[in-house]
């Protein structure tokens, strides 16, 4: 099992590392899965998250210059790794400058992914900084718990207002309640509601856009030809809602969200080379 | 100065003013000297025959207070006047500003022994010359929190740091990160090969962010694990030393006497020799403990403050902040300092664990 990247552009590093600094604030320890086309920051669903999931996906080709991975088996060319993303976001955090970031998986006391950053200096060699990283190496029999999870039947699915705006709102929720309600329809409407003993507030967003998505087999979605206005609500944990917002770092292109009436809220967030998919499941 | 202590200690001499402090678990010592040029006036002693040259340690938050804001007193000050009262009991800072404004601030201060950790660059086997700037660049890859960090010397005369991981620590739990400096990016190398020391970053980082900003070269001076690490800056009117305690190799042999004064810090007490004798024991076997647990603190009866001359302020005591400073249960050998043997002994904050504590002595 072998893998080795490089980067050496430093406008793939920064946004590398961007990314990085997303996923760290979202989850404390998390499955990273490489593949020969892409990575794949996976968090699954279990309780000490919270019930929260993630699954941020990306090209390599975007990011690195160089990119060789040599997997547990020959039909199972991938490598699933659980690491602790900030340490990969501390390890990036001082490469700003550098000339190259190389990253390798070695097994020297114990599996880890050491990340080499050449810096430029003043004197004749370059200064190489590394980080190791330690890494759990993750057995072939537990990767169907780290599947992509998919919600087909929604009630709504809607764009999301600006991010800061919503950020800004949620942050100052937060201070009043645990938990928000998100409702959606597909007139484009939204609101985010807190309500507790002595105050309920409710912020109304309009004319979002509702994305169109293609009807699978006909009629799966519970809404096709029914009832625009009717809302599809979820009650989900406000601090979850709150790091997925404040974790932005780069406006995505498209955002949106997903709702399953009282079940589930599943974000989306595009960008050109990096989806993000964040599960909230609805409060009992 | 602040980083490493609460107290500063100001000590006149013909040579120039000294301000010093010591960190609470004595394992960290900082001193700048600044010779007589670096003054307007400088008189050492006060008027009269009289030789003795009056001391004095003075809390360092009130020093501080005093030059709280470096830009508006750069705009403002033309000349500060430092005047020791030892009739009045106080230090007088003086900041004659412009307008014809005058600032007079009265510190109490205590009297004190002298403040001298003995140190010798000479008997240190390995010494590394270089640009701050370049120590600094290295230490920025370091999370602010690492306590301590390992400088190694490697093949080529290459210069290696990585942040060094505690023994209770699980290895495959904890990040190391590693550089490499090359010879050349120092001014001077004269290593020991392979030689390898750990100290503690924050007092190190202090004094980085001030060589850096002086522009002098820095050169660190070091010998075994467990030896004290001297760091040094030097222009014409300044000399600046700074001491740290390294931790012991744990595979040495515990049991060594301390023979010679290189492998700890010695007392110079000019004045109270038998309590010394104790004192040192005490000393030494509290930091031989040995294992890996923490050294039992002596057992020296806490002195209460004299209250015709405790300091008012003493009461105040605050905690330190949140980064970690050279912690005092570690296997660090205590840097063994003068005792301060001052009538009015301040009360140690109740949660610091004491390593030494000032010994009882006839005044």
């Amino acid at each position: 099992m072998r893998f080795r990247a490089k980067i050496v552009d430093l406008a793939c590093l920064n946004h590398f590392s961007r990314v990085i600094n997303t996923i760290a604030k979202l989850a404390k320890t998390c499955t990273l899965r490489l593949t020969v086309s892409k990575l794949y920051f996976i968090l699954s669903d279990k309780v000490a998250n919270g019930g929260v999931s993630m699954w941020c996906e990306l090209c390599q080709g975007n990011f690195f210059d160089e990119f060789q991975i040599e997997g547990v088996a020959a039909e199972h060319n991938e490598i699933y790794l659980e690491l602790v993303p900030e340490n990969l976001s501390r390890a990036l955090k001082t490469a700003q400058s550098a000339k190259a970031v190389k990253i390798k998986l070695s097994n020297k006391h114990c599996p880890c992914l050491r990340v080499a950053v050449e810096l430029p200096s003043l004197s004749s060699s370059s200064r190489i900084v590394t980080h190791d990283i330690p890494v759990g190496v993750i057995p072939r029999r537990l990767w169907n718990d780290f599947r992509e999870p998919s919600v087909t039947d929604f009630d709504v699915s809607i764009y999301l207002p600006v991010l800061k705006t919503m950020k800004s709102v949620v942050e100052r929720m937060k201070n009043l309640s645990n938990s928000i309600v998100i409702e959606a329809n597909l007139r484009g409407e939204m609101n985010l509601k807190i309500e507790t003993d002595l105050v309920s507030i409710t912020t109304h967003f309009k004319d979002l856009g509702n994305p169109p998505w293609a009807s699978e087999d006909g009629g799966q979605s519970s809404t096709q030809g029914g009832d625009l206005e009717g809302m599809a609500e979820a009650r989900i944990d406000i601090k979850k809602l709150q790091q997925l917002l404040a974790g932005q770092q780069v406006n995505p292109t498209k955002a949106l969200c997903n709702i399953v009436n009282k079940k589930i809220v599943h974000f989306i967030l595009l960008h050109e080379d990096v989806s993000l998919q964040y599960f909230i499941p609805a409060l009992a | 100065l602040s980083r490493i202590g609460d107290e500063l200690y100001l000590e006149p001499t013909e040579s120039g003013l000294s301000l010093c402090t010591v960190n609470s678990s004595r394992s960290a010592f900082a001193s700048f000297l600044f010779a007589p040029l670096f003054f307007q006036l400088y008189e050492p002693g006060g008027p009269g025959p009289e030789q003795e040259l009056q001391r004095c340690k003075v809390h360092m938050k009130s020093f501080l207070g005093v030059f709280r804001s470096l830009p508006s007193l750069e705009k403002t000050v033309w000349r500060c006047l430092i005047l020791l009262k030892p009739q009045a009991g106080r230090l007088v800072l003086q900041l004659h500003c412009k307008y014809g404004v005058t600032k007079t601030h009265n510190l109490t201060f205590q009297e004190c022994e002298r403040l001298q950790a003995v140190f010798d660059t000479q008997r240190c086997a390995s010494s590394i010359t270089g640009p701050a700037q370049v120590l600094a660049e290295a230490v920025v890859h370091f999370p602010q929190t690492l306590a301590e960090v390992t400088l190694e010397a490697g093949s080529g005369s290459r210069i290696g740091l990585r942040n060094y991981v505690e023994e209770g620590a699980e290895p495959s739990k904890t990040m190391v990160t590693e550089l490499w400096l090359a010879k050349d990016e120092f001014q001077a190398v004269a290593v020991a090969p392979g030689s390898r020391i750990t100290f503690c970053l924050k007092e190190f980082r202090g004094l980085l962010t001030f060589a850096e900003a002086s522009n002098l070269p820095l050169t660190i001076h070091y010998d075994a694990p467990g030896s004290p690490v001297i760091f040094t800056l030097e222009d014409t009117v300044l000399e600046v030393h700074l001491v740290l305690a390294t931790l012991s190799d744990p595979e040495s042999n515990p049991q060594l006497p301390p023979t010679n004064g290189a492998s700890h810090l010695t007392i110079q007490l000019d004045d109270f020799a038998d309590d010394l004798e104790s004192y040192m024991i005490a000393m030494e076997t509290s930091a031989y403990e040995g294992g890996s647990g923490a050294p039992p603190s002596p057992t020296f009866p806490l002195r209460t403050p004299d209250p015709t001359k405790s300091d008012p302020e003493e009461e105040e005591e605050e905690e330190e902040g949140a980064v970690p400073g050279t912690p005092p249960h570690k296997k660090f050998r205590s840097l063994f300092f003068g005792s301060v043997l001052t009538p009015g002994v301040p009360s140690l904050a109740p949660t610091q664990e004491v390593l030494a504590e000032d010994s009882d002595g006839e005044y």
